[in-house]
């Protein structure tokens, strides 16, 4: 602040500044921010920030985005993704043409401990589709007890999963990512890389009910940026976690992932019919149809690389 | 004794300038729309008001609200008993009362209560008198809210009565981690699942569904609004008006409120002939809670979970604070509702706007101030 200068007395102005309103933490963050997303945009030679202005929300009375996201924190988010997307994973993307207008239920394969996937379809939709897309995703539901976890993800747009959220966003022409495998697939350890583990229903189900484009995305790269030689249950349990993947390069103090290339294929999307209420078997032939999809398109990309960093 | 003129009834003194524009258009439809009278009828059409007789509507029966003499129901008075007969039942007393509001200052659970049903041909009844304050006994919470509002109930059909409305509220589904965003009117009431203390108003509520189904010859209306917020004084008002609020390390939940007279206005609508069932009200639209609090001006105390658990409930101990520490809930997850329903088939919306309902709030700050 400008009271700063003249003062004699040690943080006088510091005082000041709480009682003008930004607090000096978030003014900082404001700072540091700005020149993330400077840097992202040199980097990546994309405007940033026309790119979060050409999205479409559905804010309510009062201007606030009815599910709590928030463009100034998902600007930065941005920035850091594009980093991670252009330069950090040098993802390559196939087919994002194939994505239609209106609302779509993104299905891919989960994958890598952390959920860089996510991310990074995500930079892919905001940065690479035109018009861009603002993907929401489904997000666990604990996620929403852990302190600031639960404030930054609605503020990125991600929403708890339930049936109830989906519905609304869905009947907002919005774009849902799922990962049907949840869970189970993102803590896989290593020998068990690019193999689908089970589908849930309940995205088909939802799509039926909506009339919902199903986009089939195969996700390669993530398998190898947190290899896990083991799953520590008794550890997870305590900590009220999903799993605890025992990572090696951890234990050799590498916690970043390693810079693996990352190849998104979008498929071409699923037009179902039928009814939501169906029996499952009827319901699973649809999943699998999906999921044979997607693990035939992984299978494909995975011949097809040259090796795991190029 | 002359009457005041009828849109007069506030104290001069309390009124500050006010942009034109941020008014709600009209206190028109409520009091007009009850029992019938579908459309307001137009201002040259009211009689001139005159020295004590009034006009009497054609429908003979009377309205009784319970619990008459809170905040909402002196607003509901002063809104229905223009062009209806109003009956208010309270243990305290209606000090400004208009005089041709007939009140009787009497516990709910008394006999007394059953003569007002034999001699007065209600005709609907207002169930406001729910005791939320948590410093009561359960005893005496259980006995005052199921007990009294069982014997209230049983009066109704008794004497069938053809219409019921029940103030719930949004906080009988309780604030939860796996919440959606918004909760519609079929939504699982578990309010009381980490807050013992609800387990009377989810009760209660349960009662009135069961009431519903039970006598269908009654229309039984339920209404749950969101944290009602305005002159009131409720916890979330309370809260709203703290200078220092305390908010929850790391947590930040979209909230929403709604003006008092938003509700009372749904109240009003709820009173008409063919309304029946549940319906959640919500306000002028959602916001993260610390955007709320810096709108109404209080500098949120930031605060971690265990620390503010550990110290509200020494607080409460001590009678230091009014907020019991489950009530920290709130602060930290989701309790929307979704008032589709009510917008349809209530054909509410509503009037008061988020700066509107604030300053309402911190006016009340100033004065105690």
């Amino acid at each position: 602040m400008v009271a700063q200068r003249g003062s004699i007395v040690p943080f006088a102005g510091w005082r000041r500044a709480r009682f003008l309103g930004e607090s000096p933490l978030r003014q900082a963050i404001r700072s540091v921010g700005d020149r993330v997303v400077r840097l992202a945009e040199e980097v990546v030679g994309q405007d940033l920030d026309a790119r979060i202005a050409g999205i479409k929300t559905h804010p309510n009375e009062v201007g606030h985005d009815p599910f709590g996201f928030d463009p100034e924190t998902s600007r930065y988010a941005l920035a850091l993704a594009a980093l991670l997307h252009r330069r950090y994973f040098r993802t390559q993307v196939y087919g994002i043409d194939r994505i239609p207008a209106g609302r779509v239920l993104i299905v891919a394969n989960h994958s890598g401990q952390l959920p860089f996937d996510a991310v990074l379809i995500a930079s892919a939709l905001m940065l690479d589709a035109t018009p861009p897309r603002f993907p929401r995703s489904m997000v666990e539901t604990w996620t929403a007890e852990l302190p600031f976890i639960s404030t930054l993800y609605p503020k990125l747009g991600q929403v708890v999963g339930s049936p109830e959220n989906a519905r609304r966003l869905l009947r907002q022409e919005e774009c849902l990512i799922v990962f049907p495998e949840g869970a189970r697939g993102i803590s896989k350890t290593f020998d068990q890389r690019y193999q689908l583990t089970d589908f849930g229903l309940g995205f088909v189900r939802l799509a039926l009910e909506t009339t919902t484009p199903i986009v089939p995305v195969a996700v390669i790269g993530g398998e190898e940026q947190y290899p896990s030689i083991a799953d520590f249950k008794p550890l997870a349990r305590l900590l009220r976690m999903p799993a605890f993947p025992v990572m090696p390069q951890v234990f050799f103090g590498m916690i970043a992932p390693l810079p693996t290339k990352y190849r998104l294929y979008f498929g071409e999307p699923f037009y179902f019919e039928g009814d939501p209420d169906d029996d499952d078997s009827a319901i699973e032939d649809k999943v699998w149809l999906v999921k044979s999809t997607i693990q035939s398109m992984v299978n494909r990309g995975l011949r097809e690389r040259k090796g795991v960093f190029i | 004794m002359a009457n005041p003129e009828p849109t007069n009834h506030r104290k001069p003194s309390a009124r500050a300038p006010e942009p034109r524009e941020e008014r709600p258009s009209g206190r028109v439809p409520v009091a007009r729309g009850v029992f019938g009278h579908g459309q307001p009828q137009p201002q040259t059409a009211r009689p001139e008001p005159t020295m004590g007789k009034r006009p009497r509507p054609a429908t003979e029966g009377a309205i009784l609200v319970t619990g008459i003499c809170g905040r909402l129901g002196k607003l509901l008075a002063r809104e229905l008993h223009r062009t209806e007969r109003v009956v208010g039942v309270d243990r305290r007393p209606f000090f400004d009362r208009p005089k041709d509001i007939e009140h009787h200052q009497i516990d709910m659970r008394r006999k007394k209560m059953k003569d007002i049903f034999r001699t007065r041909n209600i005709a609907a009844v207002v169930h406001l008198g729910v005791l939320h304050d948590p410093r009561r006994s359960e005893r005496e919470r259980h006995s005052w809210n199921i007990v009294g509002f069982q014997k209230l109930l049983d009066y109704m059909s008794q004497y069938e009565v053809p219409k019921l409305v029940v103030l719930s509220g949004a906080n009988v589904y309780g604030p939860q981690p796996n919440n959606p965003q918004f909760l519609t009117e079929e939504a699982p009431l578990l309010g009381a699942q980490h807050f013992g203390a609800m387990r009377d108003l989810v009760e209660l509520d349960m009662l009135a569904q069961g009431f519903f189904w039970k006598h269908p010859g009654t229309e039984t209306v339920v209404l749950r609004p969101c944290h009602i917020v305005g002159r009131v004084h409720n916890a979330a008002s309370n809260y709203l008006r703290l200078e220092r609020p305390i908010m929850v390390m790391g947590f930040d939940p979209m909230i929403q409120v709604v003006h008092e007279k938003d509700v009372v206005r749904a109240i009003g609508l709820a009173l008409r002939p063919g309304v029946r069932g549940i319906y959640n009200i919500r306000g002028p639209g959602e916001m993260p809670l610390s955007h709320l609090l810096r709108k109404a001006g209080g500098r949120p105390r930031v605060v971690p979970s265990f620390v503010a658990r550990a110290a509200l409930d020494q607080l409460w101990k001590l009678r230091l604070s009014s907020f019991p520490s489950e009530e920290l809930d709130h602060l930290r997850y989701v309790c929307m509702v979704d008032d589709s329903r009510a917008r349809t088939e209530l054909g509410y919306e509503p009037q008061y706007s988020i700066d509107r309902i604030l300053r309402d709030v911190r006016r009340l700050r100033y004065q105690a101030a």
